[in-house]
């Protein structure tokens, strides 16, 4: 029996800190609120670290219980804590990367008004992550995959006077909704066949019942409409296909926030929870086509986005998106421990471009147009070299982390269809290119930027710009950012370029017990002979790995050719292709596509139809004309009652004669 | 104590409501003090049945703290004082004396004229709410619910807003004529067990035995009876146009207990007399217009769910916004009690207490801007945030709550409904479920508008943040929203036996309660009626 490991205080540790900023900080100096965000999370990180290296000494799967939460009838869920392979290495991404990402913030923010609030929400948000990844059911996890929405609302609109921030945010949140209903549906079949959301319970029943949960290549069963409802929810907190509409308006928020939660850890936590349903997945072979073919499209579609776009941090959006879709890939070919590798590789190399971008921001006051920048690389050397290393790690150039990642989920992609591969590596090559472009636009060439709007530095602040940077003011022209915003641009670089030093084939073997251990394989239907094919094309891995490495290497050098070499050239490209440069630069219209198709629906039917038409229309009217009907029969009937005797006389007489005719005509039947 | 326990927190405001009678009119503190400290003490008095109920939840009698007996008051036509509760009546008294003193405290500054007759109808509005959830004699209860009307007619047509004459005597004669048709219901009921066994009483335990033994076509004329008097108090949909109405007119601590308290009445009539007396109408497989009775009232559930929040969203005035969302909340209410699982009766009483809770603190928040301002224009509102951030913050936990956030009350109730619903048709739940995806899109994009932006309207740059007062209406709210959150054990527990005695009964009247003791959730001899429904429900859409 080992000693509690008191899991539960991983994430009550941030909680604790938001609510001591929360409630007090508004009393507090800067510097007591950056302490306690930063004690209250760097303690977590502490624990996760602490964990991770007394890990082996551990009797893993460990599940810590900690309270009853919901208990009807049959039906319970608990606050529970697991850990295995899995949630140690989202943990550590999630406190580390994290972390990091605090430090920086305390430099990014420190002339922002509501910074408080910011180190607040920020913990608020490290709560919830941790609870998602370490939950041990899907009720707890949906409680921290609701609160991590929460955060994300909060935070991307934490500059709400900006009305653009505000609709972002609330975009965010109800795409976000969209897609927990498939994850809530889910959630009721699986309580409704399992009687339980306890990933033991469940996996444990499918593993143990393999006749009464076969692999459902024959038809769609129970478990194919489980993952692919997983998918939906999956989907909208990860920004896939067709629901990664609110992540680019995301970037309204600071840019710590959209390196924190809108690229290294909250939107991928529909990778993690993919891959943590994969036994479900392991049994729904159409279920995971699924997950393959919207990963493989979505990192197409949106990398293509990316080329056209010219703010900054809407393509590093973009790029995350595209990113994403690569993790998905990888679960879809079933090779999870590759698209965990990936999801933490690209915390790092893309973590690190947001906060260089923030510091390329901060550093020209504001600006985010890249057709505004430019020969930014003697400026600001630091920021340069360490945004160079990210760049190179997500275009995927050896050794750099992102190389390893990517080049072991193309493999594997490779093995299930050459097609998913062949996207892969065009996507590849558009990545490599993209994230060129923005490095030559950005630090090379002359600064096309307006020098008069970088002396008016402080004026930009005071408005509480998008960028909202926090240099301190009366210092004007390009400036490097202080040594705190320094310090996690360098660990980043670092993990950049080692991070993927352990190798996919390690990464695998660490988390083999949480993969393998179920796995009845999703290549289980394989026959003998294609099974051979694998076999001899595993000679061929390094032609594969060399014609990925030639993608980014021709990226790289159409980039310099079209925005360093021949600056004229994009133009005229763009004019010969026209209509098709329009739409991509315009993201395919998909924002205004949606606009006509639900929005507009939704607005006008339910003002007119419903609100105007049913309701008053038809109910109201009703009632009231019928009210109205029965006061003018009563109106009507009143006056029999005049006064008059006369008139009394004559309807007792007609009263008469009516009964007398009546009992004629009755008398004559 | 312990015994008479109920006729003391019934009858605590309406002493209160004598007392105000011989202070002057001209001593509106006076009047206001005596007012809060006898709602206070409603409040207070009804504490001790915490423990004491808590205590009584494993003993097997239906129903506990008895008082009076049958035939004790008009003994010719069998009617007597017989007050008693069990888990369902427990939680909604308890939301009743909350809800009724945090309205009353709310309504220091917002009255203004005529504080006397305001605070007296109050009072006497609590103890006939407090009457209908404690009669077990249905001559006493349509007592106590028809009293209920007059008060609440009168607050909403003397302190209500512009059109309130419109308002009020819509809300009156819609009620009015659903209680009429609900009284002949009950007299049929009381002559059918006169013909059964010889005796002339109202007592309902009784009633209990007899009912369900009324053949079918009878059976369901009665249940469209009953039903009509309910589904106007839920209201369900399409009922409803009185709700918004009368909301936007009455004041805000009218609208606080319209919503917690008032609308409470259909729903738990519907538990308490719809399931235990005809069962034979809700298991029945006979149709009309080729869908079950059954697979009427959750096809009315849903579209109130979807159409209550689709129009919510499209509300230009807060007030509305909240009475339609209303209108969708209890379509969850109603869908758990429909569905006929334990999860979903269980979930639908517990969101009942939930939209109380959450609902009741919408309606104060909206009272709040109003009382600065004089207008429920969302237009004439924006960047509120930045002069009233505390108010800001708690508005925000409350909507958060209202849309259904895991660890905050509403998530709790909707999960259960919703799961009790996907237990018996995976269907409905799908049709039910999109309406916690427009929650979170007309509470959100009221948020923005009224907090978000920069302040553009001048009117609204001197407005001060909440008060002491204020802030002491949220706070039991607030606390009660993060309790049933975080742990709502206690309260499914208290559930547990009243909700299991009613699927007993339900389940015997098909002749299935062996099997169902078992298995509780499978329901198999629903699944034909249940497709049927099912179908239907689609094809309206």
């Amino acid at each position: 029996m080992t000693p509690s490991l008191h899991l539960v205080l991983i994430p009550i540790l941030p909680l604790i800190g938001a609510a001591v900023n929360g409630l007090l900080g508004k009393r507090f100096s800067r510097q007591a609120v950056a302490t306690v965000a930063l004690a209250f999370c760097g303690a977590a990180f502490a624990m996760a670290l602490w964990i991770a290296l007394r890990f082996s000494s551990l009797p893993i799967p460990l599940t810590e219980y900690v309270a009853p939460w919901i208990r009807a009838g049959s039906f319970q869920a608990d606050f529970a804590f697991y850990l295995d392979q899995l949630s140690l290495v989202m943990m550590l991404v999630v406190t580390g990367v994290g972390f990091l990402i605090h430090i920086y913030a305390v430099g990014y923010m420190w002339e922002e008004g509501g910074f408080y609030r910011f180190f607040s929400y920020l913990n608020l948000f490290m709560f919830f992550m941790l609870t998602l990844v370490l939950a041990n059911n899907y009720l707890l996890m949906f409680i921290g995959w609701e609160g991590v929405g929460l955060a994300s609302y909060l935070l991307i609109g934490f500059w709400f006077t900006k009305d653009a921030a505000a609709a972002a945010g609330k975009k965010a949140f109800i795409v976000n909704r969209i897609g927990d209903f498939g994850f809530l549906i889910a959630l009721f079949l699986l309580i409704k066949h399992f009687g339980s959301l306890n990933f033991a319970d469940v996996f444990g029943t499918i593993v143990e019942n393999s006749t009464q949960y076969p692999v459902e290549t024959a038809g769609a069963g129970l478990l194919t409409a489980i993952g692919l409802l997983l998918m939906v929810g999956a989907a909208g907190k990860s920004a896939q296909l067709p629901l990664y509409v609110w992540l680019p308006d995301a970037m309204e928020g600071p840019t710590p926030v959209s390196a924190l939660i809108h690229a290294a850890t909250m939107v991928t936590a529909g990778v993690y929870m993919v891959a943590r349903s994969h036994v479900i997945f392991d049994r729904a072979p159409m279920a995971l086509t699924v997950v393959a073919i919207v990963g493989t499209l979505t990192a197409l579609f949106a990398a293509t986005i990316g080329i056209c776009q010219t703010d900054i941090k809407k393509v590093l959006a973009y790029s995350t998106i595209s990113q994403l879709g690569y993790m998905f890939l990888a679960c879809g070919v079933a090779a999870y421990s590759a698209g965990i590798f990936h999801l933490m590789t690209h915390a790092f190399f893309k973590g690190l471009l947001f906060l260089a971008a923030g510091s390329v921001i901060h550093a020209i006051g504001g600006e985010q147009d890249m057709r505004k920048m430019g020969g930014l690389r003697d400026h600001i050397p630091a920021t340069f070299w360490t945004m160079t290393a990210a760049t190179f790690a997500i275009a995927g150039f050896p050794p750099f982390a992102g190389f390893f990642s990517k080049d072991e989920i193309l493999w594997r992609a490779s093995q299930v269809s050459l097609a998913y591969w062949g996207i892969g590596v065009f996507t590849a090559f558009l990545t490599s290119f993209y994230m060129f472009r923005l490095w030559f636009l950005t630090f090379f060439g002359e600064y096309r930027g307006d020098q008069e709007a970088t002396q008016a530095h402080g004026g930009i602040h005071a408005t509480g710009s998008r960028a909202g940077v926090p240099a301190p003011h009366g210092h004007s022209g390009i400036h490097e950012s202080p040594k705190i915003m320094l310090i996690p641009l360098a660990i980043l670089a670092i993990l950049s370029v080692m991070g993927g030093w352990i190798g996919a084939h390690r990464f695998e073997l660490f988390l083999a017990p949480v993969f393998s251990s179920h796995q009845t394989a999703h290549l289980v239907a394989l026959t003998s002979e294609q099974a051979g094919q694998i076999t001899a094309m595993e000679h061929l891995e390094w032609v594969f790995t060399a014609i990925s490495v030639a993608a980014a290497a021709l990226g790289l050098y159409l980039a310099w050719l079209l925005y360093r070499d021949r600056p004229q050239l994009p133009q005229r490209i763009a004019n010969a292709l026209g209509g098709f440069y329009h739409a991509v630069a315009n993201k395919y219209y998909v924002d205004e596509l949606y606009a006509v198709l639900f929005v507009k629906p939704v607005v006008d039917g339910s003002t007119s139809i419903l609100w105007h038409g049913v309701d008053q229309n038809v109910i109201d009217d009703t009632l009231n004309d019928s009210a109205e009907a029965a006061r003018d029969v009563s109106d009507s009937v009143r006056h029999m009652q005049s006064g008059n005797l006369r008139s009394y006389a004559g309807w007792v007489a007609l009263g008469a004669a009516g009964v007398i005719a009546y009992m004629i005509w009755m008398g004559t039947r | 104590m312990q015994s008479h326990i109920l006729s003391i927190i019934l009858f605590t405001p309406l002493v209160g409501a004598l007392l105000l009678l011989f202070v002057p009119k001209e001593n509106k503190d006076a009047i206001r003090w005596i007012a809060n400290i006898f709602a206070l003490a409603g409040f207070l008095v009804s504490l001790p049945l915490v423990p004491w109920f808590w205590a009584q939840i494993q003993s097997p009698e239906r129903f506990k703290f008895l008082e009076g007996a049958t035939n004790n008051w008009i003994p010719s036509i069998g009617a007597g004082y017989v007050l008693g509760i069990d888990g369902i009546s427990f939680l909604l008294i308890m939301l009743t004396t909350l809800l009724g003193w945090v309205s009353i405290l709310s309504s220091w500054t917002a009255i203004e004229n005529r504080v006397k007759e305001y605070y007296i109808w109050f009072l006497v509005l609590q103890t006939g709410m407090l009457g209908v959830f404690m009669s077990l004699d249905f001559f006493l209860f349509f007592v106590f619910w028809e009293a209920m009307l007059v008060p609440m007619y009168l607050l909403i047509g003397i302190w209500g807003g512009p059109n309130k004459l419109y308002a009020a005597i819509k809300f009156f004669l819609y009620t009015l004529f659903g209680s009429v048709l609900m009284l002949l219901g009950i007299l049929f009921l009381y002559f059918h067990h006169h013909t059964v066994t010889g005796i002339y009483t109202f007592s309902i335990p009784e009633l209990y035995k007899t009912a369900p033994q009324i053949p079918f076509h009878y059976a369901v004329w009665l249940f469209l009876a009953f039903f009509l008097g309910f589904a106007i108090k839920v209201p369900m949909f399409p009922f409803h146009t009185w709700l918004p109405d009368a909301h936007v007119e009455a004041p805000t601590a009218g609208s606080v207990i319209l919503a917690g308290v008032l609308l409470k009445m259909g729903t738990y009539g519907f538990v308490r007399f719809s399931l235990p007396f005809f069962p034979q109408v809700l298991t029945s497989s006979e149709t009309f217009l080729s869908v079950t009775v059954r697979g009427w009232m959750i096809g009315l559930s849903i579209v109130a769910i979807i159409y209550g929040a689709l129009v919510s969203l499209m509300q230009k005035d807060m007030k509305k916004l909240v009475a339609y969302s209303s209108v969708s909340h209890l379509g969850f209410c109603t869908l758990g009690i429909f569905v006929l699982t334990p999860l979903g009766l269980s979930g639908s009483v517990l969101q009942q207490v939930n939209h109380g809770i959450s609902t009741g603190a919408l309606f104060l928040i909206v009272g709040i801007l109003y009382e600065r301002r004089h207008t429920r224009e969302i237009s004439e509102y924006g960047g509120i945030s930045n002069v009233m951030p505390v108010y800001a913050t708690i508005t925000m936990i409350m909507f958060l709550s209202s849309m259904g956030l895991p660890l905050l009350n509403g998530f709790v109730g909707e999960f259960t409904i919703l799961q009790g619903t996907f237990m018996a048709n995976w269907r409905w739940a799908a049709w039910a479920a999109p309406g916690v995806i427009l929650a979170a899109a007309y509470l959100l994009w009221l948020y923005q508008r009224v907090f978000f932006g920069t302040v553009t309207n001048p009117k609204n740059e001197k407005l001060h943040d909440l008060t002491p007062r204020e802030v002491l209406t949220f706070a039991p709210l607030i606390i009660m929203a993060f309790w049933i959150g975080l742990y709502p054990k206690p309260f499914f527990q208290i559930l547990d036996q009243p909700v299991n005695q009613i699927m007993a009964d339900y389940n015997a009247a098909q002749g299935n309660a062996v099997n169902a003791a078992v298995q509780p959730e499978i329901l198999p001899a629903v699944a034909a009626p249940v497709a049927v429904a099912a179908n239907d429900t689609k094809g309206k859409k």
